[in-house]
């Protein structure tokens, strides 16, 4: 069987008769391999679509490059290969009191897949995306060159390879400034909230307000309510008197506990209508301690989730609506609510007005919504139609790093750096999802 | 610093010191020893010091970098091909002035040959038995004087699940494993009354470069298992451990099937 992305979604007819061929990469130093047909940089794995899959080339396997290569404890810089998770990262820096300076919600994702999708974490409005944290990075082309790109040097290399879906060559290390923190603890306040007036105005509070601005804020959403409703988080590092006072003891870092190939998808719309509401009422604490690892990573805890929705796989379909976000944002909830489909792992968050340095970058100063759908087929393909012609007609666009199956229009036209990223392209790279949007 | 690993108990009040040999490197079966790199990194976080040694020095170098960002008080490398012994001596005069004493030596290096050409060629043969057996007994018995005069310390030598029995596909370098493992039975009673614990590690399949193109299945273990149960055998004075465990089952099956079946079946 070959290679599937974490959306486990079966190959589309056209790169099914093919299978990727694979690659160990182990030495960062040595050029890269000579084969016939594209070459694409596969990390974990943890990217939902087809931006990290390559039927018809090779994967060059990053993994094996887990290597630091310098820690500045004293400025929390931290330099190491592109196959280091931020699993590692987050062992070797939190006792040390620095802390990733942004983090998406699950640590099991490479530092070379972080960069190359320029991800974004619950902190967006103070801290921007993944990229606006790399200090520098390594690129290796086919044609041998090796650029150290920065802001400053090579700039334009910078600006296409951060969130450039890994088709501008290869990472091979890169160097990251981190957070300082006083203690793996968060202090979180959580609020439930009824309609999108209610979340849009616990959002405007949270900005509006500098005294109670909290650093990471999302919002978990129903969205198989009548009216949305949810629950919205906001948290902050808190100093160590506090995280002691607590009496927190660091959780397991690796869960022994994985969900086995399931036979069927224990998902699907009785289940989730059950499970939406019980999450919903649950009995929750306005305010408490936490350490940050249930926080920022709760599915972590379940090693293999993905396997939740069987066999068939699923899809999410994150997209960023512009400000003003209230209308576009409500038409989108109710197609869902009316398809039926919708899921249980469902997230609203702000983005702020940092620009993104990649020119590829998804995020843009609006709301983002992320929601897994389990693969029905044509009918969850026709809602996602649906649901492209809302954020279109706002705007907005879709995130790469989760599609697996937007039009290479929709694509480029929500993409303005469309052509100019193209020509930095590597001519020995590409994706599957490259090549199903046309370029 | 937290102890983030699991099965590192702090028994020891010293320091270990490692002397990992990374594999010898192949153009075709690229043989960087991961599983040496994942042992060495569980042992960084107890302030370990290291002494690494491997004939490229660029990849050593970043190993060594690596181990002393998680934690290793200094790391220092020595090139050297295991195979060309009139080094040996050198390196471990190097290694004893870097490190004072050695309280654990791993010797990891190998090269898996390639079972058909060896049986067309003399000097393949005998070249995969000076990889994995010759240039190993050499290290082994410098090695285990230099334990034998401090009177404490491990020496932990990677051998393998194919020296237990010849199998048609894999005799050269089985022959040349069942050598090391022979040895250091010997080895391991001699040194035994010094107080100096022997380990024989046998893994079966691991997932690393040496087995790159392999179809893997369930029976693979990836070199992070290996690793931890290399530390937790030291760490338990084993004599000899099959990683993962279960392969002490099979092998036990495999090496009391009759001869004249055995020269029957296509293992």
């Amino acid at each position: 069987m070959s290679r599937r992305a974490w959306g486990r979604l079966p190959p589309p007819s056209a790169v099914a008769p093919f299978a990727s061929k694979e690659q160990n990469l182990i030495d960062r130093h040595a050029e890269l391999p000579k084969t016939e047909g594209s070459l694409l940089a596969y990390g974990n794995g943890r990217s939902y679509g087809d931006v990290c899959l390559n039927h018809q080339g090779t994967l060059l396997l990053t993994r094996p490059l887990q290597r630091f290569i310098a820690f500045d404890r004293a400025h929390g810089v931290l330099r190491c290969e592109a196959g280091v998770l931020l699993a590692d990262v987050l062992a070797l820096c939190v006792p040390q009191g620095w802390f990733l300076p942004v983090t998406p919600g699950t640590r099991f994702v490479t530092l070379g897949g972080a960069l190359a999708n320029d991800v974004h974490g619950k902190n967006h409005p103070s801290a921007g995306t993944f990229g606006r944290h790399v200090r520098c990075f390594e690129l290796l082309r086919s044609d041998g060159s090796r650029r150290v790109c920065s802001p400053t040097t090579h700039s334009e290399w910078f600006a296409a390879s951060i969130g450039g879906l890994g088709l501008t060559g290869l990472i091979t290390w890169l160097e990251i400034q981190l957070k300082p923190i006083d203690s793996p603890c968060l202090r979180l306040s959580n609020t439930r909230f009824q309609g999108l007036d209610e979340f849009f105005a616990l959002n405007e509070a949270q900005t509006q307000n500098a005294s109670t601005t909290a650093e990471h804020t999302v919002a978990w959403i129903d969205c198989l309510a009548t009216t949305p409703r949810g629950i919205f988080m906001t948290a902050e590092h808190v100093a160590n008197t506090v995280a002691t006072a607590a009496k927190l003891r660091s959780p397991k870092t690796t869960s022994s506990l994985a969900l086995p190939e399931l036979p069927f998808a224990p998902i699907n719309r009785y289940s989730l209508k059950l499970l939406n509401a019980a999450y919903y009422h649950r009995p929750l604490p306005a305010q408490a301690v936490v350490h940050y690892l249930p926080f920022f990573y709760p599915l972590d805890r379940l090693r293999e989730w993905n396997r939740l929705y069987g066999r068939a796989g699923f899809y999410q379909y994150q997209c960023v609506l512009p400000w003003p976000a209230r209308a576009a944002l409500a038409e989108l909830l109710q197609q869902i609510a009316r398809s039926a489909q919708g899921s249980f792992l469902a997230v609203l968050k702000a983005f702020g007005a940092l620009p993104s340095p990649g020119l590829l970058s998804f995020p843009m100063p609006g709301v983002t919504l992320a929601l897994d759908f389990p693969n029905r087929g044509a009918p969850s393909l026709a809602l996602f139609e649906r649901l492209d012609a809302i954020v279109s007609a706002a705007g907005g666009r879709v995130y790469a790093a989760k599609d697996a199956r937007m039009s290479g229009a929709f694509f480029r036209r929500s993409y303005p750096e469309f052509e100019r990223f193209s020509a930095y392209v590597d001519p020995k790279f590409s994706s599957d999802f490259w090549r199903r949007i046309g370029a | 610093m937290v102890a983030w690993w699991r099965g590192v108990a702090r028994r020891h009040e010293t320091v270990p010191s490692w002397q990992a040999d990374p594999r010898r490197l192949n153009t075709d079966f690229f043989n960087y020893s991961a599983i040496a790199e994942a042992t060495a990194r569980l042992w960084t976080n107890r302030g370990a010091t290291f002494f690494l040694v491997a004939r490229q020095l660029p990849r050593l170098q970043a190993l060594a970098d690596d181990l002393n960002v998680r934690g290793a008080t200094a790391s220092s490398c020595f090139v050297m091909d295991a195979c060309d012994r009139t080094a040996h001596a050198e390196m471990l005069k190097c290694a004893l002035e870097k490190l004072g004493a050695i309280d654990i030596a791993l010797i990891a290096h190998g090269v898996l040959p390639e079972q058909k050409a060896c049986a067309e060629s003399v000097e393949l043969t005998l070249e995969a038995i000076d990889q994995n057996g010759l240039s190993v007994i050499a290290l082994a018995t410098r090695l285990a004087n230099i334990l034998e005069k401090q009177a404490h310390g491990s020496l932990a030598v990677i051998s393998s699940v194919a020296g237990d029995r010849g199998r048609q596909s894999n005799y050269v370098y089985g022959s040349a494993k069942a050598m090391v493992s022979v040895f250091l039975q010997g080895l391991r009673a001699r040194l035994h009354k010094k107080g100096v614990q022997v380990l024989t590690i046998k893994p079966g399949f691991v997932d690393t470069p040496m087995t790159a193109s392999f179809k893997k299945s369930a029976l693979w273990a990836q070199p992070e298992a290996i690793a931890s149960g290399i530390v937790d055998a030291l760490e338990q004075e084993r004599d000899e451990v099959y990683l993962p465990s279960f392969w002490r089952l099979i092998m036990c099956v495999i090496r009391h099937i009759p001869e004249r079946i055995f020269k029957r079946l296509s293992l």
